[in-house]
């Protein structure tokens, strides 16, 4: 099929012929990689960390790799002609960034078994098809420790997207945090039903405060709570990138997404021939997990709390899920130090005991 | 008149010359705006347009994505040109989709894992009656309270995205989905065959084809064309003949509603093979324009809908290819949209620049 | 509840309500004239965008708001000049124009994302005390006056009347000497100078920062609202609170326990819209009386300006 395009191709394929040009001329061609973004590279969050990833596999192996990037595909039936576009163009390696991109990525590895396939934040797995997420939940345990300790008012609000496990965790890890250093904390979670949307955050942010909270976590891509948290003196955690430019002041720390370093091993393994599939998910140790500089409004006390959490989890010493742990309605999920195996935390469907409110199912 | 920029004339009978050659006016014009935008942008404008207009066309995966894009467009288009030209505005089309998705989807799902050979019509009947029954509610409003069918249908639209969340949400969940809100992966039985192996091609265009020729039928040979026609170039005639507007508007929701419902299974059974909350992706709203630009023809509006097909796949070639912004597109198909849109003042009218000698006389 | 917390949630809920009441407002003087324009969420993102751009620029928050209520306004015209002058279909032109907004914008604001345009000052810089007053802002004040003043102008003043005749009835208006298609363009420009004004507001106020795509379908909410208000201005400010009410209640609630699904209160703005269009659309055509709670009924209709 590549063959018949390439033939047919010649009408408009002035990219086609520049392309065969430099691949005639380089000993061997790029190997060319692509990748799919969900949201505009410039939203600061999301897309904008995995484009980071992008440039730094560039940068990491210049000509022997050839990046594509598609931005603002909607997860949706438009994904999969994307995914499957790229492996027509001779992509040999396809790196898909959002959870809703599971199924297309999915049907897309099934016709082309000599691709490879990455899925980030994602559970299905195939021969050529990897799967990989962080540890977000060891940033947001980090973070409920700055919180708890700059909290005056005992409060933390968190503005929650949907009720997924990946959510809920960053939940329960948060309260977790914590309550490790204030048994009194209390948490308001706020749901908007939305991963963006500037306003509706906003909004949120305003209802958290008003309600008594001065520390406003999210688990949405924009940085409206944070420029909130702001404007109203209060504390923010930044997501998914370093925000601290939306709240110099308000921000305790980001918890930060770094993907560099996995694209890099991928990209890699593929040029050497050692790709294989599997189920990554990393944490502070292997550096895909960042937090943030510490902003202004951290003790030097609780720096002192947050790095030695941060150092134990590091050595894996500590593990902020770690019997005994009860669910909200009472019953033990974790006995006497005993941590939880990823795959419970990978469906976690429940709260903690200790947070108010019901999860909505 | 004085106060119109331009002098339009009317001209006693719309002009066959400029039906056929506007829309090739409005593409130079397009593709001459086109030239000036990637240029301003810098990017090598004979490049980008190549890649919008030609390449997806030289691939038998373009061409498979390119019937896959066009099937629902067409198909709700076609649907909803008849109560275009009857003046009946149906444009909630986005959430006649999203319904006749989620009832026909619910079918293959109930039946889930089996089906048999007879699920799939099954679901592409209760997919169009699902459609068929979200658009008679504002044909009910119309005919019943004299509402505005523009407004409810589109009020209708939010409330059938908010819909298919509870159900994905709710009691269609995928057991396995780890709480995320989507269905389970139909069955193959549930699941539409495909036209061209190894691509996404369904036999919805095929199905999409076969109605627009019924439609060119309907519309230039029977007596409901006719009607529908008259209603909306004269309604007080239509009245006089004792043609039924009630029953028009009836019918006219009933089309567009159902072949808007279909168009919704067709993709929840084609290219996405699951409910998902994403599913209605503005199919119905990019259909009427598609409507408009097929000129509310059968035959145009087939033309139409693989013309805005190719600027979505074209545009994402052109975006892979050249790293262009994915907002090129919009950009692009925006500028498309008006020339088009604004070109048709010829088939009906002579423009002049000067001022109209006497007054012009109006089609009454 | 302590007083501070209701006046946080009433100061919350003007904000949410601030953009839906500019846009809805100026798409009330657009369909009062007998034009349908579906293109509001095309131009309040274009004005979100301009007026961002421009604060970043200038520094003033004055040629900011400016520039987004000129930028509304080209696109509101640019509609115009489509409908008006070329007699294309509304509905589609206004979908094209939304398409158009959303992409435009994008397209130039790609450099903008991330820049900040500092906190716009709110009431309390005035030296006025409480938690309302640092929730509130003078823009929301304005469009609160500006409630007054286009329900004044369309029902108190000869412009406004013309205004409404050329809605009611173009071609009798038309040959009462009523020039029809100015008094249109000119409804046209208001309305986007209103869409682009409150998309301003969402950039500058309410988050502040510019983000692609940050309408987030505000712009169909306006569209609903002036049908739910039965295009009288001050119904458009009730809806308006009790569209933004809803929203900022339903967040409430859930910070503070309640269990409410949020999808199904989320559907009660349109149902209630459909509602009040079937009430307000049977006391139309029953009494005279309450003639003037239905649609201008030349809306959406082509004015090909013969005779």
């Amino acid at each position: 099929m590549i063959d018949r395009r390439n033939l047919l191709g010649a009408v408009a394929g002035v990219v086609a012929l520049a392309a065969g040009v430099t691949a005639a001329t380089a000993q061997t061609p790029p190997l060319k990689v692509g990748f799919v973004y969900v949201g505009p590279i410039g939203d600061h969050g999301w897309s904008y960390q995995h484009h980071q990833g992008l440039l730094a596999v560039k940068k990491e192996f210049g000509d022997k790799v050839e990046t594509t990037y598609v931005e603002n595909v909607p997860e949706g039936p438009d994904a999969e002609r994307v995914i499957d576009q790229l492996a027509s163009q001779g992509h040999k390696l396809i790196i898909t960034t959002s959870f809703g991109f599971m199924n297309p990525t999915v049907k897309v590895a099934a016709k082309y078994p000599d691709v490879k396939f990455e899925h980030m934040t994602g559970f299905k797995q195939a021969d050529n098809l990897a799967t990989a997420n962080i540890r977000f939940y060891v940033g947001r345990y980090i973070a409920g420790i700055l919180a708890a300790k700059a909290s005056k008012t005992g409060m933390i609000g968190y503005i929650g997207s949907f009720p997924i496990p990946e959510v809920v965790m960053g939940i329960n890890a948060t309260y977790l945090g914590a309550k490790s250093v204030n048994p009194n904390i209390k948490m308001k979670i706020i749901w908007v039903s939305t991963w963006f949307d500037p306003g509706k955050e906003s909004d949120a942010a305003k209802a958290l405060a008003d309600q008594g909270v001065d520390i406003i976590m999210q688990h949405t891509d924009s940085p409206a709570p944070v420029k909130f948290a702001e404007e109203r003196k209060i504390f923010a955690v930044g997501q998914a990138s370093d925000m601290k430019s939306f709240g110099p002041n308000a921000i305790l720390t980001s918890i930060i997404d770094d993907w560099n370093g996995y694209y890099i091993s991928r990209v890699k393994a593929v040029l050497g021939s050692t790709w294989k599939t599997g189920d990554t998910w990393g944490g502070l140790n292997t550096g895909m997990l960042a937090m943030g500089a510490y902003g202004p409004g951290v003790s030097a006390d609780a720096k002192a709390l947050a790095d030695a959490a941060k150092d134990k989890i590091s050595k894996g010493e500590l593990h902020p899920f770690t019997g005994p742990l009860k669910k909200q309605d009472g019953t033990e999920f974790l006995k006497a130090g005993e941590k939880i195996a990823d795959k419970d935390l990978a469906g976690m469907n429940y709260y903690v005991e200790g947070i108010e409110g019901a999860l909505p199912k | 008149m004085r106060d119109r920029w331009l002098q339009l004339e009317p001209r006693r009978t719309p002009s066959q010359a400029m039906l056929y050659a506007t829309p090739f006016l409005a593409f130079a014009l397009t593709l001459l705006a086109g030239l000036a935008l990637f240029w301003l942008l810098g990017k090598d404008p004979m490049k980008a347009l190549g890649l919008i207009f030609v390449t997806p066309l030289t691939s038998v995966r373009g061409i498979a994505e390119l019937l896959v894009k066009s099937t629902p467009l067409i198909l709700i288009a076609t649907g909803l040109a008849f109560g275009f030209r009857a003046g009946i505005w149906n444009i909630g089309a986005e959430g006649q989709f999203t319904v006749g998705a989620l009832t026909g989807g619910s079918v293959g799902l109930y039946f889930f894992p089996g089906g048999g050979p007879l699920l799939l019509p099954a679901m592409m009947l209760a997919g169009a009656l699902g459609g068929m029954a979200w658009a008679a509610i504002p044909a009910l409003l119309r005919t019943h309270f004299n509402a505005n069918e523009i407004l409810t249908s589109l009020m209708l639209v939010y409330v059938a995205g908010l819909l298919l969340g509870l159900m994905v949400q709710g009691p269609l969940r995928d057991p396995q989905s780890f709480n995320f809100p989507e269905s389970r992966l139909f069955q193959n039985d549930a699941l539409l065959p495909l036209l061209i192996p190894r691509t996404r091609a369904h036999i919805g265009f095929v199905v999409a084809l076969v109605v627009v020729a019924i439609a060119h039928v309907v519309v230039t040979r029977h007596m409901l064309g006719f009607k529908i026609r008259v209603l909306g170039d004269a309604p007080r005639a239509a009245a006089f003949a004792g043609f039924s507007e009630q029953r028009l508007v009836w019918t006219a929701f009933a089309i567009s509603g159902g072949l808007a419902g279909l168009a919704g299974l067709f993709e929840a059974a084609g290219p996405v093979g699951q409910l998902v909350p994403q599913l209605p992706s503005g199919y119905g709203f990019s259909a009427i324009i598609v409507a408009f630009l097929g000129r509310l023809q059968p035959l145009g509006i087939l033309a139409a809908g693989l013309l805005l097909g190719l600027t979505y796949i074209g545009g994402e070639t052109a975006q892979i290819a050249m790293s262009l912004p994915s907002a090129t597109t919009s950009v692009f198909q925006g500028l498309l949209l008006f020339f088009l849109l604004a070109t048709d003042v010829l088939v009906n009218y002579r423009v002049r620049l000067g001022r109209v000698r006497g007054a012009g006389q109006g089609v009454v | 509840m302590p007083s501070d917390l209701i006046a946080g949630i009433v100061a919350g809920l003007l904000v949410a309500a601030t953009p839906l009441i500019l846009a809805a407002l100026g798409e009330l003087v657009v369909e009062k004239s007998g034009v349908l324009n579906l293109g509001v969420e095309g131009m309040m993102v274009i004005g979100a965008y301009a007026g961002f751009a421009a604060k970043v620029g200038t520094g003033s928050y004055g040629l900011a708001f400016t520039t987004a209520i000129l930028a509304g306004a080209a696109m509101g015209l640019l509609f115009g000049v489509l409908t008006q002058q070329l007699l294309s279909n509304q509905v589609a032109s206004g979908l094209a124009l939304t398409l158009f907004g959303l992409g435009l914008s994008a397209l130039f604001g790609a450099k903008s994302t991330g820049l900040t345009a500092g906190a716009f000052p709110r009431l309390d810089a005035l030296g006025l005390p409480g938690r309302f007053a640092s929730g509130t802002d003078v823009i929301m004040l304005a469009t609160l006056a500006l409630v007054f003043a286009v329900a004044y102008f369309l029902e108190r003043t000869r412009a406004g009347l013309v205004l409404r005749a050329v809605g009611e009835n173009h071609d009798a208006a038309h040959a009462i000497g009523y020039p029809v298609v100015a008094v249109r363009m000119a409804a046209l420009a208001f309305g986007g100078g209103m869409a682009g004004l409150g998309g301003a507001y969402l950039s500058l106020v309410q988050t502040p920062f510019w983000v692609e795509r940050m309408t987030a379908g505000r712009g169909w909410i306006a569209l609903a609202l002036v049908v739910f208000a039965a295009w009288q201005p001050f119904r458009v400010l009730a809806g308006a609170l009790l569209f933004g009410g809803i929203t900022i209640l339903q967040l409430h609630s859930q910070g503070f326990g309640l269990k409410i699904d949020a999808q199904i209160l989320s559907m009660l703005p349109y149902l209630a819209t459909i509602a009040v269009l079937i009430v307000m659309s049977r006391q139309g055509r029953v009494g005279s009386s309450s003639r003037r709670l239905r649609a201008p009924q030349s809306l959406g209709k082509v004015f090909t300006g013969t005779a």
